[in-house]
This record gives structure tokens, sequence and C-alpha cells, in this order.
């Protein structure tokens, strides 16, 4: 069972398709803001409540020697995912924004 | 689950209370709820008095369990701590066991009384996430918002007051691991605030299918309360710079590693000698003291020096526990897991069977246990599997015996590396070997891979509290010495007897061919190929209860057959009668054979059967005695 769940409402063809990437584009210490999680729904939940939100800011934290797992930071943990996950997480391009590492990263909602 | 060793009493709480069904009505149970490493059993610890396992990552409470509080004004209340949970739907067992308990469907306890529900105040909106749910139970329910602390250090802050407000139920705002505010739930647990206060509007609560629309209102009633996030844990991201990083992360890993195992021969050394000689010293006394006679020759030659050539062992293995729990208090336990990761997806694991496995080098029982976590069946099935192959603190006595008394302790890398210490390492790398192998090989046949999904929490690093640390080691120590003085001392005990009968001409048999002697030689044929003799099979069959009790058994046993002798120790006597090539062979036995009642009955709970532990029992002694016998013929050519 596949489940879509998109920030809102909007029907999914509404954005550009170029302009949608996956979490595992995110390089260290950029964020963006997570567009829909394209997994079973069982794990879309568990995601979502570990913070992972459709809206929500993501912000790659760091991985593990060797590139896989990655850590992200959502909603206050941090989480670690392997790529093949992450890969479905979507976010838009445009929201990809780089974090100075040092400063404040905290993502408030 | 009585069988002796020297580990699974962690895992069978017996200081907890039994659930009988008839004084149910009776008693007045508060269920603890919470996401994981909320500080749960932090707080159940202090409430009730007991010492259940506190640790830094989220599933380490895996079973309920209850303990009896008393309120300061006399109340009785019994508390239920359970597995950490993100909702009431269940992904793993342990989840499974908290919605069970708290909504009734646990045989035997009923749907609680009350709820204590514990948030992480310094992660607040999150954890909201869980209070509708629990709140929608419709039990009288305390929110305890835990770390304050922490929260305070990092400045943040929180109404307490406007968040009861907003929930409809009263809130407190404490630090379990202080004490700070504890009072407020002792008053809770009085009755006196069961209830909402009267003043308490019904609050709307989400619906519970609409995660976002959950989220949503977590936020608004977060900020509603005035609650402001605390700044980001520094320490935590400057430490995982370190400990994550690329080349320096394994690196210093391997490093922490090799000084622990290191300080475990050398570092020990001292206190190792200091019992040795203590021993020594009351088992001379003992023997002046006492006329010469049977009595003597069994207190002397039996039990002073079968439960004595254990005891040496206790200063190592507290040792190893102290580093386990340095390792686990920290947090640094999450981080090598997600280390671990990619090793373990070689072999169609995913990182968090690591933390299991790693827990195994303790002991398996609990480790087996904490496999609850694992959501997919077969991966968890595969972990309970392999957990025995891991290097377990019961196998650290014969290793440092055997390794003692074969090992020319030389430098390797300068004074850093010995070659005492890089044969002990070897030795815990044989065992992970074996796990990781035989998880390949489980893979490729009956439990064929699944899907499954590696996601992971990573608390922040913490200061592991000394206290609690100490308490471990206490209960460890008590755990050890009290298996000395009952396992350990009835075998000798029996031993000592089975070596001395039958009597002829009112002299005892000569060891030999005494019934022990007798026993030993029926089954050396089958040892003789690994290169030990009949004494080392006493020790095989004893040890089939628990492995340090070879130790005990060698010790019995050289004793009485140099009981006319001074001062020969158990070293002295072992280079008599194993070669370096049989001491191999024993070693790589005692790595991968499955010598452990325990944990056998704990795998036949966990796997709901006798099937899989009979499985496991044949394939690892198989395993065992193919290796040793392949070690014996290389090593003596
Ligand atoms: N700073 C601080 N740390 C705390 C406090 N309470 C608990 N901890 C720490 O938080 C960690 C988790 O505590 P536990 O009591 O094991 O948490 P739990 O909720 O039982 O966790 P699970 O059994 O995994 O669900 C431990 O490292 C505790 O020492 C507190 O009030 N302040
Ligand atoms: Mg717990």
């Amino acid at each position: 069972m596949q489940l879509t769940f998109n920030k809102d409402s909007k029907a999914p063809g509404a954005t550009a398709l170029e302009d949608i990437s996956s979490l595992v584009d995110l390089r260290c210490g950029q964020a963006a803001v997570l567009e829909s999680l394209e997994v079973e729904s069982d794990l879309g939940r568990r995601l979502m409540e570990l913070g992972f939100f459709p809206g929500g800011d993501v912000v790659a934290a760091g991985c593990a020697p060797g590139g896989d797992p990655r850590v992200y930071r959502v909603d206050g943990s941090e989480i670690a995912l392997r790529t093949e996950t992450a890969r479905f997480l979507k976010i838009r391009t445009s929201s990809i924004r780089t974090i100075t590492p040092p400063k404040s990263t905290s993502s408030r909602s | 689950m009585s069988a002796g060793d020297s580990c699974h009493n962690l895992a069978e709480p017996s200081s907890t209370i039994g659930l009988d069904p008839s004084v149910r009505s009776l008693r007045h149970y508060v269920a603890l709820v919470g996401p994981p490493n909320a500080g749960k059993t932090t707080l159940f610890n202090r409430l009730t008095g007991l010492r259940q396992k506190v640790a830094n990552f989220p599933g380490v409470t895996v079973e309920h369990h209850v303990g009896k509080a008393r309120t300061t004004a006399g109340r009785e209340v019994f508390l239920i701590d359970l597995p950490g949970i993100y909702s009431m739907e269940p992904r793993s067992e342990d989840e499974e066991v908290t919605r069970d308990v708290l909504t009734g469907a646990k045989p035997g306890i009923g749907q609680p009384d009350a709820v204590i529900l514990i948030l992480d105040a310094t992660n607040l909106h999150r954890h909201l996430l869980l209070a509708a749910p629990i709140l929608s139970l419709g039990l009288p329910t305390l929110v305890v918002l835990n770390m304050a602390d922490d929260l305070a250090k990092r400045g943040g802050s929180i109404d307490p007051a406007a968040l009861a407000a907003q929930l409809g139920c009263p809130v407190a705002l404490i630090s379990a691991a202080t004490g700070q505010g504890v009072d407020k739930v002792q008053q809770f647990l009085e009755g006196s605030s069961a209830r909402p206060p009267a003043t308490a509007k019904r609050v709307e609560l989400p619906i519970l299918q609409d995660l976002p629309g959950c989220r949503r209102w977590a936020g608004q009633v977060g900020s509603d309360s005035g609650y402001s996030a605390p700044a980001p844990p520094i320490w935590t991201r400057r430490l995982d710079s370190v400990f994550l990083h690329p080349q320096l992360g394994p690196f210093v890993f391997l490093l922490v590693v090799i000084s622990v195992f290191q300080a475990i021969f050398s570092g020990a050394q001292p206190l190792m000698d200091g019992v040795e000689s203590w021993i020594t010293l009351s088992g001379n006394w003992l023997g002046a003291a006492l006329p010469e006679g049977v009595i003597r020759s069994l207190l002397i030659e039996g039990i002073w020096a079968g439960v004595g050539s254990v005891l040496v062992f206790l200063p190592q293995i507290l040792m190893l526990f102290l580093f386990i729990g340095i390792l686990e208090d920290s947090g640094y336990l999450a981080r090598a897991a997600l280390i671990a990761d990619r090793t373990m997806s070689l072999v169609g694991l995913q990182g968090k069977a690591f933390i299991p496995l790693l827990s195994a080098y303790a002991c398996a029982v609990p480790a087996i246990l904490s496999t609850r976590t694992i959501e997919n069946k077969r991966d968890r099935l595969a972990t309970i599997l392999i957990a025995p192959f891991m290097t377990c603190s019961a196998r650290l006595a014969p290793y440092l015996l055997l390794i003692g008394t074969f090992v020319q302790d030389r430098p390797l890398l300068g004074p850093f590396l010995h070659t005492q210490t890089a044969a002990m390492l070897g030795l815990y790398l044989l065992g992970f070997l074996a796990a990781i192998a035989t998880a390949q090989l489980l893979r490729s046949t009956v439990l064929r891979r699944q899907q499954s999904v590696f996601v992971l929490e990573l608390p922040p690093y913490r200061m592991p509290n000394l206290r609690s640390l100490g308490l471990r080691l206490y209960d460890r120590a008590f755990v050890f010495l009290k298996n000395a003085g009952t396992v350990i001392l009835l075998v000798s005990a029996c031993l000592w007897v089975l070596a001395h009968v039958p009597y002829k001409d009112g002299q005892p048999a000569k060891l030999e061919d005494s019934v022990a002697g007798q026993i030993g030689h029926a089954i050396e044929p089958a040892i003789k190929p690994l290169g030990f003799n009949w004494k080392i099979g006493v020790g095989l069959i004893t040890s089939l209860a628990a492995r340090e009790v070879i130790v005990g058994t060698l010790g019995t046993i050289y004793g009485i057959e140099n009981a006319d002798k001074d001062d020969v120790n158990l070293q002295q006597a072992l280079r008599k009668d194993l070669t370096p090539a049989g001491a191999g062979a024993l070693l790589v036995f005692f790595a991968f054979a499955m010598q452990c009642f325990s944990t056998i009955a704990v795998v036949r709970r966990e796997t709901g059967g006798w099937f899989w532990p009979s499985v496991q029992f044949v394939y690892m002694s198989v395993f065992a005695y193919l290796s040793a016998w392949g070690t014996f013929v290389l090593l003596s050519r």
C-alpha cells in the first residue's frame, strides 16, 4: 500500500516536477521544507510521529562514517534514516537553504 | 529462570511485584506512559525505590514492571513502568505491551486507574503529540514535564499552570533525575488531584487519525502555554562532530575499546591480586583452624578452591560493566548503532539490532528481551538467534584464565596494546564474526530478507549519573557473589563428593577412579580430538549450566589433585594438563558454544516454543565442536 501525504490539498502536479527532490539531496548544514512522504502508510505514520511533517523544516545534520545512514534534525530531535528511506521523503528544491553550522539550527514550527 | 549465571537477574526482576488478579480490585494502579527516553523509569525508580534499568537511548524498557510506591501521607499505590511509545499504534512488541496495558487487554492487570504521562520538556512540541491519544483514554491523568533541569540550563521555559488549563488536567514540571518537583507527583498519587480541576473546561482534542492536525494542535497548545524551546544541545553537536566523523569516529571508537581491554588486563591486576591473596590467606587460615579430615578437605580443596578461583575475576567483570554502563548512559550506544548499520545491512540486519547485540556483551538474556524493539519479526528472530555468539561477561572468567595461563604477555604496540589484550580482542571479534556469519546464513535460508526500515532517534549526550552507575555495579557485584555462593559453591561441593566416592576400605577413591573421574573418562573419547583430557571434560559438563562454572570446577579438581602440595595455583596445574593448542581449542569452544540455561529459557519464552532454542543449541554446539577441533588440528601442527 502506497500512500502519499501531501503538504496541502493541492494536486501533486501543481508543483513543477523539476522543483521536487528528496532529503538525500540535502547537504550537511542545509535545510528544506518537507513536501511529502512517499512511503508506505505505516512507516509514514511513524515518521510523522518522529517529526517528519509535510510543511515542516528538515535540517541535514550529518551522517554515519561512510555516508549512510543520514541524520536529520526535525522538530527538536535528531533522527537517523537510511538513504533508501530518505529518498522517498520529498522536498521542494526551491526551499533549500544553507544554515551556518555553529548558529542556532533549531527548527521552530 | 532460576538457573544461576551471573547475568540473568537483571532481566527477571525479583523485586517487582507479581500480578495477582484476586487482589486487583483492592489496588490502585497508576501507569507511567510516555515517549521513549522521556525518563519514565527514572521516575519509577525514584517513587518505588527499585532499580530498573535506566539508560540514555530509546527502548530500554521492554516489559511492564510493577512496583509499590508509598506517598508521603502513607497511601499505597502500584506503579506500572511501561515501554516507551510514540502513539497508540504499536509497531513493535514492546509498544504492544504498553498499548495492551493501557487498554486493559493485558491479563491480570486490567485497565490502570490513572495515568502519569511523562514528556520531555526540552522537546515539548513533539512529545505533546502523545498527549492527544492518552488524554482521550479518559483516565485521570497527570502530565509530567520531565528534564526541568535540562530545560532551565538550556534557557527554555514553560508555564505548567497555563498548560494545565490548555489540557484540562494537572501538569507538573519536574526533574526525575534530581528529584525537583517530584512532590507534585506524590500529591497526584495521593489522589488529591486525580480529577481535572473543576474550573477546567472540557478541552477539544484533535482527531487522532489526523496526525498533521494533532501536530498543529500540539504546537498551538505549546505556544499558548508560553513554551519557549531550549537552545540546541551544543555539547551533543560538538561530540557528534567527533564521534560521527568519517575517519576520526571509527578511530576514536577503536581507541576506546582497546584501552578498555588493556585496562581490564593491567588496571584490574592489582585489584585481582588483592582478591587472590585474600582468598589464599583466608583459605590458609581456615585450613589451620580446622582439624585434618573430611570436612577440612571439603571446605578447602572443594569449596574454597572452586569458589575462590571464580571470585578472583570479580574486579575485571565489574570493569567491563562499568564500561558498558558508561556507553549506555552517555548516549553513545545509539551512535554505535548508527555506525554499525552499514555492516549490519550487509547481512540483512539493521543498525537497531546492534543495540541488543552490544548489550549482549554484558549478558545475552536482557539482550534477547530487548530485541522486542525491533519492528520486523524476521529481523527480531535473526537477532535472537545470533545474540548468544556475542562475548558475554560469563565468558570473561574462562577467557581470562586461559589467556593469562597460555599467552605470554609482551608489548605488541608499545605499552598500549599487549599480546594478552590482543588475544582477548581477537576472541571478541571471533564471536562477533560468528554472529554475523550466522545472520548471513539465516538470511539466505530460513529467514529470507524482508523489507525492513531503519529509523533511530539519537538522544542528546548526557553525563552518566555516578550514583546510578555505582548502584548498577553494586547490584552486579551482588549477583556475582550470590552466584558464587550458591551455584558454584553447590557444584564444587557436589563435585568434591563425586571425586571422593566410592570409598574402598574406608579410603576415598583415587581421583581417576572416582565417579567424577569415570564420568570424565566416559566422555573423553568425544573430546580427545579437541585436545582435552577428562578433567576438562568434567568442566565442560558442569559449564553447561553457566560458563564461568568451568573455572570453579577446574579449581576444585586441581584443588583435590594437589591437596598434598603447597601452593600450586590453577595456572600451573592447567599448564601441565593442556597444550597451547588444546587451550586454543578450549577458547574457541567457549566462544561458540551455547552453555547457558537462562539463555535457552529466554529464547523459548520470546520465540514461543522449543523449536528455535533447540535449533540454536544444536547449531551452536556443532559449530563450537567443529571449530575447536579445527583449531586444535591447526595449532598442533
Ligand atoms: N537531565 C536529566 N536527565 C534525565 C532526567 N530524567 C531522566 N533522565 C535521563 O534520561 C535518560 C532516559 O531515562 P529513562 O528513565 O531510562 O527513560 P525511559 O522513559 O524509561 O526510557 P525507555 O524505557 O527507553 O522508554 C537517562 O539517561 C536518564 O538519566 C531528568 O530529569 N533530567
Ligand atoms: Mg524505561
